[in-house]
């Protein structure tokens, strides 16, 4: 078992293959072959497309009223029935995906990105650590949809406003992660070695540090944006969220309450893409830990 | 132990004060003028700038904060600005239904995830495992608010089991307060009975590979005595752990399910309070859940260090 073989999956061939891989590439080709893996990329794949084609797919304003279509159950002219309003239920839950993934990955993107910065600083100066991690654990032990609604309430609704406090609020276990990581990897010899060379700080950790901790953070990064599409649709849901003249599902959702008997499909369709998106990602996630992670996949 | 605890209980500071500073300074930090809210579009700027000194608000912050602080800390969190109450005594009528509603689902969730957990360990590989963990994983991926609105169709508006909304307390009798609880507690429930599930399952299987086990089954004694005072007790570490961030999780997660079910709960009234800038009131709500999420967690340590003596070493 040369190093040669560690770092060239290609030439392996058979069974012994999962032993060697270390590239990236070669995780892509394992994540491929695992089918909850390929079942929850393709969900996510057709419900982003669906969201960026929206006006190509449904095309005109979803949010246009028109009184006398009011409550038709699915058909196929409107394929998930009309609302209280006469709105097309297909259009608006297409067109509300687009808020509810962009906010989803603004959130992942800006929590993800200040957490990994966060985390290697905490990570190598102790001072700046003790303090952090007692921000993070009153963060961690406080629930996030009190302080998101409190800070989105107070600056008035809109997309900034949810793009903020969740990316606030879901810094924290993040942080807490790639911090952990980093402990762990600092410690490795080859950390030891790049610094008896003379390799500065700064490079220390983006050409070392941060490939070693990416397979956690690219799994905590799925969990994060289910939990950012999740906390944006509860915030719209319950009006302190991205406001009423933007559309989410969350947003859909909040008025069809007052409907559900009349008409339950308005309640049907925005929560099922929700419900479709948010599993999508957690079985990815869970997929991609069993992938980056074979200890814990062989427990399962 | 006392030393443990007392170690336990400094740690708990940050988890009360960094939620409350964080909503102090958002508060205060924000724009909207609660003066200028109470007494609406009439009022002169005379009459605004008197109960802006009168509530303290033409302080500085850092003084405000001070003040605030000593309020704290002397138990007066001073009178709520829309209810003209003092805000101790608001918070106790409206946290009760929320620890009510909390208690309930944590009860539920609980019975649901250990039952379904060790069903699905004792079958392992089976259909029925299967089952269970297929029903899991949809059930950690469903939004609370989506299933309140589901559990209403079905069971209140089709079969009229249950009322739509509304909120009887206690006192009413427990099959009036159960008829109102249930729902709401279910809907809140029911993801972190799926976690609960998930995480009884992975642990009782670990378990069960343990030597000891082997041990206890060579010696001839009966499957129920391993499992239920052998296995179990070591299972259930990692399910209190679940189950005090579950509580921890609902408490402030009940916003949603208190709008949907009209429960007059804490969460409910964070809300409305926050859209009428009424400082206080916010603040002492803030203050409640970090408090009950301190105790919790710092009762959760304790079972923890009575269920495994080797915590209190370390």
């Amino acid at each position: 078992m040369s190093i040669t073989q560690a770092t060239s999956p290609d030439r392996l061939t058979g069974g012994d293959e999962e032993v060697f891989v270390t590239t990236n590439k070669s995780v892509w080709q394992r994540l491929m072959a695992n089918p909850t893996a390929v079942v929850s990329i393709a969900a996510l794949v057709i419900l982003s497309l669906s969201a960026i084609l929206a006006p190509l797919l449904a095309p005109g304003n979803p949010l246009k009223v028109s009184p006398a279509d009011r409550f038709i159950p699915p058909g196929l002219e409107h394929f998930f029935g009309t609302d209280n309003l006469g709105r097309d239920m297909f259009k608006m839950v297409l067109h509300g995906g687009r808020t509810s993934l962009l906010v989803g990955l603004v959130v992942t993107v800006i929590s993800m990105g200040i957490a990994v910065v966060l985390g290697a600083i905490s990570g190598f100066y102790r001072q700046v650590d003790v303090v952090l991690m007692r921000l993070v654990d009153g963060l961690m032990a406080f629930p996030g949809i009190v302080l998101a609604t409190a800070a989105a309430g107070i600056m008035g609704p809109s997309m900034t406003t949810v793009i903020t406090s969740l990316s606030i609020v879901l810094i924290a276990p993040s942080l807490r992660i790639v911090r952990g990581q980093v402990l762990v990897v600092r410690e490795l010899q080859m950390i030891e070695a790049a610094r008896s060379v003379g390799v500065p700080t700064l490079r220390l950790f983006t050409r070392y540090i941060l490939p070693a901790v990416s397979s956690p953070i690219l799994v905590q990064a799925s969990f994060i944006f289910s939990a950012a599409v999740l906390g944006e649709a509860g915030l719209s849901f319950i009006g302190v969220g991205i406001g009423p003249k933007e559309l989410s599902w969350g947003n859909a959702l909040t008025e069809a309450r007052n409907y559900i008997s009349q008409a339950p499909w308005i309640v049907l369709f925005p929560g099922l893409a929700l419900m479709l998106t948010i599993l999508a990602l957690n079985l990815l996630g869970d997929s991609l830990r069993d992938v980056l992670d074979p200890r814990l996949a062989r427990r399962r | 132990m006392l030393r443990y605890l007392f170690k336990r209980f400094l740690l708990i500071l940050p988890t009360i004060f960094v939620p409350l500073i964080l909503v102090f300074l958002l508060l205060r930090l924000s724009p909207g003028d609660p003066a200028g809210m109470m007494l609406g579009d009439q009022a002169t700027p005379e009459q605004i700038a008197a109960l802006r000194t009168q509530l303290g608000l033409d302080q500085p912050v850092w003084m405000q904060f001070v003040l605030w602080l000593k309020g704290i800390l002397t138990l007066d969190l001073g009178n709520s600005i829309f209810f003209r109450e003092p805000v101790m005594q608001i918070i106790p009528r409206y946290a009760t239904v929320t620890i009510l509603l909390t208690a309930v689902a944590l009860v539920l969730a609980v019975v649901i995830g250990v039952t379904l957990g060790l069903v699905s360990a004792m079958n392992r590989n089976k259909p029925i495992d299967r089952g269970v963990v297929t029903t899991a994983v949809l059930g950690i991926s469903l939004p609370e608010f989506w299933f309140a609105l589901l559990l209403i169709f079905v069971f209140a508006v089709t079969l009229r089991w249950f009322p739509v909304a509304g909120y009887n307390p206690p006192d009413a009798g427990i099959i009036a307060f159960g008829a109102t609880i249930f729902l709401p507690a279910l809907a809140l429930g029911v993801r972190q009975s799926a976690l609960m599930t998930r995480m009884m399952r992975s642990s009782m299987l670990d378990v069960l590979n343990e030597p000891y086990i082997t041990t206890a089954r060579a010696q001839g004694l009966p499957e129920t005595t391993v499992l239920g005072r052998y296995a179990m007790r070591t299972a259930a570490m990692p399910v209190v752990t679940v189950a005090g961030l579950s509580a921890g999780y609902m408490l402030g997660g009940a916003v949603a399910i208190e709008i949907i079910f009209a429960l007059p709960g804490l969460g409910r009234m964070l809300v409305e309070a926050v859209g009428r800038r009424d400082y206080p009131l916010v603040e002492g709500g803030v203050l409640t859940i970090s408090l009950v999420l301190a105790v919790l967690n710092l009762l959760i340590d304790l079972i923890y260090a009575i269920l495994d003596p080797r915590i209190r070493y370390q």
